[in-house]
């Protein structure tokens, strides 16, 4: 089997289809496939790591498919993409079912507090906070590359990452208040919102990624 | 500071071709499903959903390539309603590439359906569609109805629309029967009141004439996204015009 340039890690939940269609659309000469074979993730290039549903099952899936060991190589050698869930898995403690994380970085992943959810006239914020919402780049990165600061992606989500450690966050969306978008360390990158479901703006963050020489 | 306020193009489908009438007589082929979700998207459209009305179960998988043409292509969330029954058509669905699924008579007729399917694909892919009409024969205002909106369930859709978001309902959209097709505007006092009672986003539906009923849906209504058909399909207005409007009364647009 010939070495993948992307490899999406599939644990089984949810439908990576999009992530892959995305990845074609953007890059149709590369090597990309939807995988949940942990020496095809080791082999790779690339690695992306989606997610979506809830973070117990996400988590307890991973380990049923024995990838977790896979996944956090990666993290620790290769561009690496997280995306939604795969992002959130990335921090030690999920409010979400009081669960355990993979704990590659310091940090809480917590619910949209119900007493906040009020914007600025008032009105109720919804929970989950579902569609495009702005997104503020905080520092500059290859990632970011041709996006112009404050463009929308698309989001949906009722956990958002809360680092200890402030430099970890690469971008920030108010809903109300500014939560982690996204994050940045090292050969890492990790976004909450959907690229592969953000059109023009989610399709060149998963061009850079397929650039990016960290 | 918030989420856009979404426009989503709802696209009737039967047999594998998009679909359109006039109240649903007189139904006309209006063309390529792929064609018509890349017109919406070039023009802006937040999301797309596709409403498959086929009759003959014998057609019901042209829906599932109609979808995977379409996810390859076209990168904004798409929504897929009609006849779900089964927690395996959500499974199908979503696998073909829907993002999110519309239950609507399943749900009256077996909520454990959205409950199931909530629980093992997640609420943010789980839509409960309600069509509600306005009753005088009963302790409560708007009444639930099912099968296209011929029958009655008995339901007061306020507290309908609480039982599914407690039950795993990630998004509601919303349908007032007694708008729908008549070009006056969302039934925004029905909207207001399910939107008021969830947490969940809520889709309003049915009714839309102008560019001032979408406003109204988002201002009076309290919806955070508006759906609308005729005027797409028919030209009158693009989607883009659409969102210059909204966007020129005060609303946030993508």
């Amino acid at each position: 089997m010939s070495r993948l340039q992307v490899a999406i890690v599939d644990y089984g939940m949810g439908n990576l289809r999009s992530v892959a269609n995305a990845f074609k659309a953007v890059a149709p000469s590369i090597s990309i496939a939807v995988t949940s074979d942990p020496e095809q993730i080791a082999q790779a290039e690339r690695v992306v790591f989606p997610g979506q549903g809830a973070m117990p099952d996400c988590i307890r899936e991973l380990d049923a498919r024995h990838l977790r060991q896979a996944v956090l190589e990666a993290t620790q050698q290769k561009p690496f993409l997280g995306i939604c869930i795969g992002l959130q898995m990335l921090f030690e403690h999920s409010e979400e079912g009081d669960v355990s994380g993979l704990g590659v970085y310091a940090g809480e992943v917590k619910r949209f507090p119900h007493e906040r959810m009020v914007d600025v006239h008032g009105a109720k914020l919804k929970v989950p906070h579902m569609g495009w919402s702005q997104v503020h780049q905080t520092q500059s990165h290859a990632m970011w590359s041709e996006i112009p600061d404050q463009a929308r992606f698309y989001y949906v989500h009722s956990y958002y990452v809360a680092p200890n450690e402030a430099s970890l966050t690469a971008a920030t969306t108010a809903y109300p208040f500014d939560f982690t978008g996204a994050i940045a360390r090292d050969n890492v990158f990790a976004v909450q919102f959907h690229p592969e479901k953000s059109a023009g703006a989610g399709l060149q963050l998963l061009r850079n990624f397929v650039n990016w020489k960290p | 500071m918030g989420c856009a306020k979404r426009i989503i193009p709802c696209l009737d489908v039967t047999d594998g071709r998009v679909v359109k009438g006039i109240n649903f007589l007189e139904l006309r082929d209006a063309g390529d499903p792929v064609e018509i979700a890349q017109r919406y998207n070039d023009q802006g459209a937040d999301e797309l959903t596709f409403l498959d009305i086929t009759a003959s179960s014998d057609n019901r998988d042209l829906i599932l390539h109609i979808i995977e043409r379409v996810a390859e292509q076209i990168f904004i969330p798409l929504t897929v309603g009609g006849g779900v029954r089964k927690v395996e058509d959500v499974r199908r669905l979503l696998n073909a590439g829907a993002d999110k699924v519309s239950i609507n008579t399943t749900a009256v007729l077996n909520p454990q359906v959205v409950e199931d399917a909530a629980s093992r694909f997640g609420s943010q892919c789980i839509v409960v569609a309600i069509d509600a009409k306005k009753v005088d024969n009963q302790p409560f205002e708007w009444e639930v109805f099912t099968h296209g909106g011929r029958n009655p369930t008995g339901l007061d859709a306020v507290k309908w629309a609480q039982k599914m978001v407690s039950l795993g309902a990630g998004e509601l959209l919303v349908t007032s029967m007694d708008r729908d097709g008549t070009k006056i505007g969302f039934n925004n006092p029905l909207n207001k009141a399910i939107s008021d009672a969830v947490d969940v986003p809520l889709i309003a539906s049915g009714g839309v004439g102008n560019l001032q009923h979408l406003v109204d849906g988002v201002t009076v209504g309290g919806a955070d996204a508006v759906l609308a058909a005729s005027i797409f399909h028919y030209g009158e207005f693009t989607v883009q015009q659409a969102k210059d409007y909204m966007r020129q009364h005060g609303l946030e647009m993508r």
